[in-house]
């Protein structure tokens, strides 16, 4: 475990020292990835300009669904967002060199040109976070749930970077059907599920467990009713359903990694 | 200039083809009667950009995929807008979600997230030396092969996200053939304002030498300005004025807007035309400037 850190590590300061060659082109990038997901708060704001309420939900509120789940997103984004690239990795032939190298494969693959444009992303969502949170008036006997599920949240988008990844082993030529998953994960919990219907939370509830990053923690910090009526024990369930993602996982993984074939370039 | 493809001299009368393949008959006899060297070369070039492109079919599918999922997400976020406030901006909900499914459709075609130009990788390499002695243009060259490009994934990212939203939402269509042509001219036009943004950041790599932090320079304001992410129409105030003037807006705005019948065609095909005036314009002189600009490293 510690050996498998001291790689990463080493890795990601090798790949930072290679980015900050460009320092001009490191700041554009850094900022460009703040900028990029100041979009989706942006967007949020203006259509609060036209509505006090969103599917039930004030500004705050959303701003609060939004920045933890931003966080949990944004940091696993830096950590495992680069696994979507294993397609690209086995058909040039890179992933051949990765095995025969004696440290894990996935965290080569995760530390892979890493850049530290990625904490733009991080940032941005902290500062959405930090400025939602004196605004709510929450019960500050609940807030420790918060790191809670920023925690489960990160693990469970771990997690599902993880299996689109390993699903690469089979799906070499098609990278674009993880993003669905992954990006799109990142999409959903930027609002309340509220907005969406009710087919789409129950799936996400209980097949993608992606309501457990945000929605439901959060649904138990703010207080709220579930719009669904679903059991209020789902509240405290985000831990459980991190840990079963994160299984899940490391068996997906381990089973992509059995199959590998090179492609012999 | 011996087999490339068949580009030739302005004095040269005969098409030459690449060695080893006989010159292609039929689809000879199906292009129009004025062809001259120039038109066949272009024409060229648009088939082999829509067939490097079509080789990539999983890819294309899987992009469909994603599109679609993207765009059902964000037509819930609309819906939830457009039932707090009905008839917002002159849309109801069925024009908000077809606006959305539209934005989807254009990701590929119009190439919202920036690139889709060999042009950069050839500017890092160097190997734009070479395109830039070719007797054509460089930027009439890349616009050819871009729009062979676009076509290809019109074909299979744009109809099928778009027949989904269809069937899972229901969507309004345009009113008549006439409305129809009005609607596939404002896509070419917008993807060929769309191209030539792209090449003005392609060629500026020629001066920052790593062009990544322009690119995403360029893809803030083509997310946000464009009308990818919120329609342009709900901008507040001057921002939304702004928006709707700038050269983002003739890439998906607008074409969404012509589709929905929103906009006077006429007012609405000039702007894009405008645009794309402007911005080919200014590409010509960039390609000028690097001519004067690359440095041949030997070797």
């Amino acid at each position: 475990m510690i050996a498998n850190a001291r790689v990463y590590l080493l890795l990601v300061a090798t790949w930072m020292r290679a980015a900050a060659q460009y320092p001009g082109s490191l700041a554009l990038l850094t900022l460009g990835s703040f900028v990029v997901n100041a979009l989706d708060i942006a967007a949020i704001w203006i259509i609060f300009a036209h509505t006090p309420e969103l599917a039930g939900f004030t500004l705050p509120e959303v701003m609060f669904l939004y920045g933890t789940a931003g966080v949990s997103f944004a940091l696993a984004d830096m950590f495992a967002g680069n696994t979507d690239k294993i397609g690209s990795y086995i058909r040039s032939g890179a992933f051949d060199t990765m095995m025969i190298r004696p440290a894990s494969p996935f965290l080569q693959v995760a530390a892979d040109r890493f850049s530290p444009q990625r904490f733009g992303r991080v940032g941005q969502a902290a500062v959405v976070l930090a400025i939602a949170l004196p605004r709510l008036g929450i019960d500050w006997s609940r807030a420790w749930m918060i790191p809670v599920m920023i925690v489960s949240g990160f693990v469970i988008f771990v997690a599902i970077w993880t299996i689109a990844g390993a699903a690469q082993f089979l799906l070499t030529d098609a990278p674009e059907v993880a993003n669905a998953f992954t990006y799109g994960g990142g999409q959903l919990t930027q609002y309340p599920l509220s907005v969406y219907g009710g087919e789409l939370v129950r799936a996400v509830t209980f097949i993608v467990p992606l309501a457990f990053v945000n929605w439901q923690p959060g649904l138990y910090v703010l207080d709220r009713e579930d719009p669904l009526g679903l059991p209020y024990a789902l509240r405290f369930a985000s831990p459980a359903a991190a840990l079963i993602m994160a299984l899940l996982a490391a068996l997906a993984w381990r089973a992509g990694l059995r199959r590998y074939r090179s492609t012999g370039s | 200039m011996p087999d490339n493809g068949g580009a030739s001299g302005p004095t040269a009368r005969k098409i030459t083809f690449p060695a080893g393949r006989s010159p292609p008959t039929i689809s000879w006899l199906l292009l129009p009667p004025w062809r001259c060297p120039t038109f066949a070369l272009y024409f060229r070039l648009f088939r082999y950009g829509f067939r490097r492109h079509a080789t990539y079919r999983a890819a294309a599918v899987a992009g469909a995929f994603t599109n679609t999922v993207f765009g059902v997400l964000r037509a819930y976020v609309l819906i939830a807008l457009w039932q707090a406030r009905p008839g917002l901006a002159g849309y109801d909900v069925a024009d908000a979600v077809t606006f959305c499914f539209l934005t989807q459709a254009f990701i590929g075609p119009m190439q919202v997230f920036g690139g889709g130009l060999e042009l950069s990788q050839r500017v890092r390499t160097g190997d734009v030396a070479i395109d830039l002695i070719r007797p054509a243009s460089l930027q009439l060259w890349t616009l050819a092969e871009d729009l062979g490009r676009a076509t290809w994934l019109f074909v299979v990212r744009s109809v099928p996200p778009t027949l989904a939203g269809a069937a899972l939402f229901g969507i309004v269509t345009p009113s008549g053939p006439l409305a129809w042509a009005a609607f596939g001219a404002s896509v070419v036009l917008g993807v060929i304002v769309s191209f030539a943004l792209r090449y003005l950041v392609a060629l500026s790599a020629c001066w920052v030498l790593d062009d990544r932090g322009v690119q995403s320079l360029s893809l803030v304001m083509t997310l946000f300005f464009s009308g990818m992410i919120l329609p342009l129409v709900i901008f507040p105030g001057w921002l939304g004025a702004l928006a709707q003037a700038l050269p983002w807006a003739a890439i998906v705005q607008v074409p969404a807007d012509v589709y929905l019948g929103k906009a006077d065609v006429a007012a609405a095909l000039g702007f894009q035309a405008l645009w794309a005036a402007a911005l080919l314009g200014a590409g010509t002189l960039a390609t000028r400037a690097v001519r004067h600009r690359v440095v041949i490293q030997g070797g």
